[in-house]
């Protein structure tokens, strides 16, 4: 298959694991323990562990899976409020089909379709839009879900319903953003991070520009890094260099798609729709400021928090759910004291647990067992 | 929509073309009556069924000249569409059965053919339908020998619903059970992977791809009996429909106590079923197919047995794709190519596509 095949090469990426595990043995009398490199993006997760990299890693590296799965970090209380839009008898409710099984305090999509609601997956925003056009006499709502990567689609499906005059369509905006998650888990205290594989497609809108903070003030070197084998493992060379010679800059390994300004309508698009929230709750990780953005005033008409009244609940995580500390390094998965006994994939209580691009779900599916790999 | 008939089958006239099912058709009087006999019994053509009892009977005796075991198998068949490019929900009805019997080591012989059929459904779809469960029945061997037709009412099921039961003989000496799978036996599939589960979503019509995959839907009895032929000691076969090859082999490595590893760079699939599962974030491994098998030999009974399978029409693209080991037991493994391998599990639910 053209353009995929290229970048899963077996034989280049033994080429790159040699090239890493060379320059890994440089950096190593320097260390005190392993170097913690996390890819924040789910999409790096599962490509990690779909080709077996993390075991083709010398020790001395350890990836730490970041909270960039945004199906991982939606808060409970946001799936009851999808739920309560579902159920109203009018209501079309489109989403994401990994969004179906995200458990909210009392139940998931999935099984509020079961229990009646009328419930769609789709692949895109701008099918949901083709819902409303057929069904007018329904009111369709889009979860809108995702970094910046998803954004520009939601962004656009508007505006073309503002333009068609569609007015059975809105968006129950959740798009969270980039920056300021990573921000949080750099200021958290017990942060102890070297490096980062920066996400690739919410680069190829956003540019390079927004990670500088992370290099210049946090002196903490960064790669943005496509989402093929071949591309995490040059990443990760890429990384490894910057440490040996002692440099913090944003490295762009991912030059195919992402443009060191990102992409100026997708841009546009965010900007005359979206605007900041001041805060947001990502789940394992709290509120976080501006994590978020909500929809213009001038959109209201196609908001479906603003069209139809949305409880907004905060539901208090389980206490028993150690999800924060994962997603910032501090433990593994399987240190979790709920870890495969009470969240596993088929009851999942954490975030991490829930999308195969959660950490806990990709250690728990991958076999990963601390037992099993002493 | 992406839908196909099978340009070889004609429906002949009857006074039912043009219409669609009612109530009434399922009453139990004069309309059921000859629905059944202008729709069913008249394109099944089998001496069974035309003599219209509640039952079907066959004589024991030749029976036991096949074997010394009967083999019984029931499915239903829901799948929307009930037109799909390569097939139809009455071939797979057929194909479904057949297979299940025939993965066993049984010789399919005789199946029954239950209808649920929905209220306004158009007759000359459920005739087209029977005539597509016959030609695949024909091409297997086997006989439809008995039937029922209800009608809901509209909203009560989505258009049809089948299901088939089957019975057959299974031959003295043969013992294949998902249990039997030993170390250093070897795993065969009879060719491409995914087929079916991408060709369902394409004709969903959802997508809009610039392609067509046809379903893999195939009978495999004549492919058994000749691998049969070759090796009568099969340990494990299966047939990999819901839940594709990683559920079949995950079977197999619970049941038997073993360990399953698959070479990732040996296992047939197309690269439009590998498109369509990159485009949506699914795994080929786990992709339905209605026409493929699985099975675990003895290594040394493994070259004369791929070969005998490619030289089947239903097997040209048969290939090696594992071997099986002891640790870690009841686990079925991955060897990435990378040199990195990863535990194919059992799916929690039903596969969701990512949404980046």
């Amino acid at each position: 298959m053209k353009f995929v095949d290229e970048f899963r090469d077996t034989n280049k990426a033994k080429t790159l694991i040699k090239a890493i595990k060379e320059i890994a043995k440089k950096i190593a009398p320097r260390q005190s323990k392993p170097l913690q490199i996390m890819e924040f993006c789910g999409g790096h997760t599962h490509t990690i562990f779909r080709y077996g990299i993390e075991q083709m890693l010398p020790d001395t590296i350890e990836m730490v899976h970041g909270p960039g799965c945004p199906v991982c970090v939606l808060p409970m209380g946001r799936v009851d409020d999808c739920i309560a839009l579902a159920e109203n008898p009018d209501v079309i409710f489109t989403t994401f089909g990994d969004a179906m099984r995200v458990p909210g305090s009392k139940k998931s999509l999935l099984q509020a379709k079961a229990d009646g609601a009328d419930i769609r997956m789709t692949y895109s925003p701008m099918d949901a839009l083709n819902l409303a056009r057929k069904n007018p006499d329904k009111d369709v709502i889009f979860f809108g879900l995702g970094f910046e990567t998803t954004m520009p689609s939601s962004a656009f499906t508007v505006l073309a319903a503002e333009q068609e005059g569609i007015t059975n369509f809105s968006l129950f905006c959740n798009h969270i953003t980039t920056v300021p998650t990573i921000k949080a888990v750099l200021d958290s205290p017990d942060m102890k991070l070297d490096g980062f594989l920066a996400p690739g497609h919410v680069a190829m809108v956003i540019g390079e520009r927004p990670f500088d903070f992370i290099a210049q003030d946090y002196n903490k070197p960064l790669v943005i890094t496509g989402f093929e084998p071949l591309d995490i493992l040059q990443s990760l060379w890429m990384l490894l260099q910057q440490i040996e010679q002692g440099r913090s800059h944003v490295e762009n390994q991912y030059t195919r798609i992402v443009q060191p300004n990102g992409n100026t309508p997708a841009l546009t698009a965010i900007s005359l729709v979206f605007e900041q929230r001041e805060f947001f709750e990502l789940r394992g990780l709290g509120s976080i400021d501006h994590s978020a953005v909500r929809m213009k005033p001038a959109y209201a008409a196609f908001d479906a928090e603003r069209k139809f009244s949305v409880a907004n609940i905060k539901i208090a995580e389980p206490k028993s759910c150690q999800c924060g500390e994962v997603i910032k390094g501090v433990i593994k998965p399987w240190d979790c004291k709920i870890f495969g006994t009470k969240c596993t994939p088929e009851t999942p209580i954490g975030a991490l647990m829930v999308s195969s691009e959660g950490a806990c779900s990709a250690y728990f599916n991958n076999g990963y067992d601390k037992k099993k790999l002493a | 929509m992406n839908t196909s008939f099978d340009s070889t089958i004609k429906i002949p006239k009857t006074k039912f073309s043009g219409q669609t099912i009612t109530l009434s058709h399922g009453a139990g009087g004069k309309a059921m009556h000859d629905l059944i006999e202008l729709i069913f019994v008249n394109t099944f053509k089998s001496s069974e069924l035309s003599l219209l009892e509640d039952q079907a009977r066959f004589d024991l005796t030749p029976l036991t000249a096949l074997g010394d075991r009967l083999a019984m198998t029931t499915d239903s068949y829901v799948v929307d569409p009930l037109f799909f490019p390569g097939g139809d929900i009455g071939k797979l009805a057929i194909t479904g059965t057949v297979n299940d019997l025939a993965v066993g080591g049984a010789k399919p012989l005789y199946l029954t053919c239950s209808m649920i059929i929905e209220e306004g459904f158009a007759i000359d779809e459920l005739h087209r339908i029977a005539l597509s469960m016959k030609k695949t029945a024909d091409e297997a061997g086997i006989t439809i020998v008995t039937g029922d037709t209800k009608v809901v009412p509209r909203g009560f099921a989505d258009k049809l619903f089948i299901n088939t039961a089957g019975i057959g003989v299974i031959a003295q000496d043969i013992q294949i059970l998902a249990s039997r799978a030993e170390e250093d036996d070897v795993v065969i599939i009879n060719g491409y992977i995914g087929d079916h589960g991408a060709a369902i979503v394409d004709a969903r019509g959802e997508l809009a791809l610039e392609m067509s995959i046809e379903t893999d839907c195939q009978v495999l009895n004549h492919l058994i009996q000749d691998m049969l032929a070759c090796c009568p000691d099969i340990h494990c076969m299966r047939d990999a429909t819901r839940g594709g090859l990683a559920t079949v082999l995950n079977e197999f490595a619970i049941a038997s106590d073993v360990a399953i590893t698959l070479e990732q760079s040996q296992i047939p699939i197309r690269d439009e079923v590998r498109g369509v599962c990159e485009v949506l974030g699914l795994d080929p491994l786990y992709l339905a197919n209605e026409g493929k098998l699985v099975a675990i030999v003895k290594k040394a009974d493994a070259d004369a047995l791929l070969n005998v399978m490619k030289n089947h029409p239903a097997g040209v693209n048969s290939a090696i794709i594992g071997s099986v080991g002891t640790f870690p037991q009841g686990k079925v493994l991955l060897e990435t190519g990378f040199g990195g391998t990863r535990i194919i599990d059992m799916l929690v639910g039903e596969q969701l596509p990512r949404i980046c």
